[in-house]
């Protein structure tokens, strides 16, 4: 069961998780794109942690929808209005909620990817942060159906996503700046699925373990 | 990295500040929501024409802003789109009653921006249309990439849309123009340097002393070939004979054209640049009827040019001539 405690502390160490990949994934964008998505991401859950940790929350849903629109208001770029699409929709499928069972955490980042995937029209080997994704709601989705314990279910997905962040190396970019670079995209890694990775890896890293 | 600002994080918010001071008569900003709009608006009955993107294109956008050009420019952080809140609140403090025409470049980011923004105001009655600018042939248009980049081409149709709007011509008839003036222009851009974004502090990236980067963005972002440089003459050719054959643009055809400067390379290789540009259009039978040689839509301090050809009509050089005065473009006036 994950509780808005849970929630809450995911969200502030995405911000911790973001500044200490700042470089990282800057450098990645720099290689196909224009070297602003580490950048971007701090700044963005940065402006998250000020605002969820000065309010009070009462339910799961109106929390990501404050982070959603904090995000589309202050990343910019695509990753904004797409991280924000993520946090929006994911909230409407727990509105109201208080906990999260296993399944409704699923169904959360399920349907935040079917957002994403509507706002940004990728389709999968675009290169993109739904090649890591997607596979990774997959991943997660088997697990919950084999009984899997939430780290399961999270390392499964981590796993997957981290998979498929290293399959877009070889990909020819067909969405966003990096297409316009044709064959030279390949070779790189995409910057965006590596930070939708380190989005699932941070829920590991504080989920797992803790028994809930 | 060496350059004149204070803190990176505050290099936009400061030269907002700037630019409003040094042209308080045309322009007012709105430093919350990084907007610059003109000064004398929302002007009632006329169609506002509203334009925005990542900093560092200067003076795109907010140099275009004041009377017969834009209403108002959304300024992001640098290489960065602006977000939709931006648009939503620039949409609404210069809509009026006429509608309002967003002047969008195609990149991913500031589409998806946009079209938030627009969803927005549409959601609350205010008749927005949106025109996207994708003119960078150095780009292939296909399902397989992002389609091609907004370049040059948007700062002749901020000019040529703002004039029609001017004139009181009604959302439809100047987001048709504009539709029109994407349909009908072409560019394409070349690199000397890279250029270093302020917040990642170096550049974005590496070109050897000779060698040039052919296809550019306006990001930094790297082109489609790099190569050895050449001369001039030969640049010119090939960027040229790429922007020409596009179109396709032939003989007898008038054109408006733009020999921009990336921020970083003097103006007297600008009119060299020009210079081998005219006699090209010469040999081919294609009158520049109109021109502009200067640093219109930049890339920081890259060193390198674009070539921007319109074909124009008659209409079109009416529109061109007619008045404007904004920070970075000003006659008949």
């Amino acid at each position: 069961m994950i509780s808005i405690e849970n929630l809450l502390t995911w969200l502030i160490a995405l911000q911790t998780t973001y500044l200490e990949n700042k470089q990282y994934l800057t450098d990645l964008d720099a290689a196909i794109g224009d070297a602003d998505h580490g950048i971007n991401m701090e700044r963005g859950f940065t402006a998250v942690k000020q605002k969820i940790e000065a309010t009070d929350h009462n339910d799961v849903g109106s929390l990501l929808k404050i982070t959603a629109m904090t995000l589309i208001s202050t990343v910019g770029g695509a990753s904004g209005p797409l991280y924000g699409t993520f946090f929006l929709r994911a909230s409407t499928a727990c509105a109201r909620k208080t906990t999260l069972t296993n399944a409704e955490l699923v169904n959360m980042f399920d349907v935040g990817l079917q957002g994403v995937v509507q706002r940004g029209k990728a389709r999968l080997a675009d290169k993109t942060m739904i090649d890591a994704l997607t596979p990774a709601l997959e991943a997660m989705t088997q697990a919950l159906e084999n009984g899997a314990s939430l780290t399961n279910i999270l390392q499964a997905g981590t796993d997957a996503a981290e998979h498929g962040m290293q399959q877009t190396i070889p990909m020819l970019a067909k969405k966003g700046r990096a297409s316009y670079l044709g064959e030279r995209s390949i070779g790189h890694q995409d910057p965006g699925a590596t930070s939708s990775y380190l989005m699932l890896k941070t829920a590991l890293d504080v989920w797992g373990n803790e028994e809930t | 990295m060496k350059k004149l600002i204070n803190d990176t994080a505050d290099v936009v918010s400061e030269a907002l500040v700037g630019i409003g001071a040094a042209h308080a008569d045309l322009l007012r900003v709105d430093l919350d929501k990084k907007t610059i709009m003109r000064a004398d608006g929302p002007i009632q009955g006329k169609v506002a024409l509203i334009s925005g993107g990542g900093s560092g294109h200067e003076p795109m956008h907010g140099g275009y802003v004041g009377m017969g050009m834009l209403d108002a420019a959304c300024a992001g952080e640098v290489f960065t789109s602006p977000t939709p809140d931006q648009m939503e609140a620039a949409t609404k403090a210069v809509d009026g009653g006429a509608g309002v025409l967003h002047i969008v470049k195609n990149y991913t980011g500031d589409v998806m921006n946009f079209e938030m923004g627009a969803e927005l105001c549409q959601a609350e009655g205010i008749a927005v249309e949106a025109v996207v600018i994708n003119d960078d042939v150095a780009v292939q248009d296909s399902l397989y990439t992002a389609g091609r980049r907004g370049v040059g081409t948007t700062v002749l149709a901020e000019k040529l849309c703002g004039a029609a709007a001017e004139r009181g011509d009604d959302l439809q008839a100047v987001a048709n123009l504009c539709r029109k003036v994407n349909d009908q222009g072409r560019s394409m851009g070349m690199a000397l340097t890279s250029c270093t974004v302020p917040a990642a502090g170096k550049p974005t990236f590496e070109l050897g002393p000779n060698e040039m980067e052919i296809g550019i963005g306006i990001h930094g972002e790297p082109g489609r070939e790099r190569m050895e440089l050449k001369s001039a003459r030969e640049i010119v050719a090939m960027m040229s004979e790429a922007i020409l054959s596009d179109l396709p643009f032939e003989s007898g055809d008038q054109v408006i054209a733009l020999v921009n400067g990336m921020g970083g390379t003097p103006l007297i290789e600008l009119y060299l640049i020009y210079n081998e540009l005219n006699q090209i259009c010469q040999a081919r039978g294609i009158t520049i009827a109109r021109q502009l040689v200067g640093n219109y839509i930049t890339s920081l301090e890259m060193a390198g040019f674009s070539i921007t050809l319109l074909r124009a009509d008659e209409e079109m050089l009416v529109l061109w001539d007619a008045p404007v005065h904004t920070p970075a473009l000003r006659w008949g006036v």
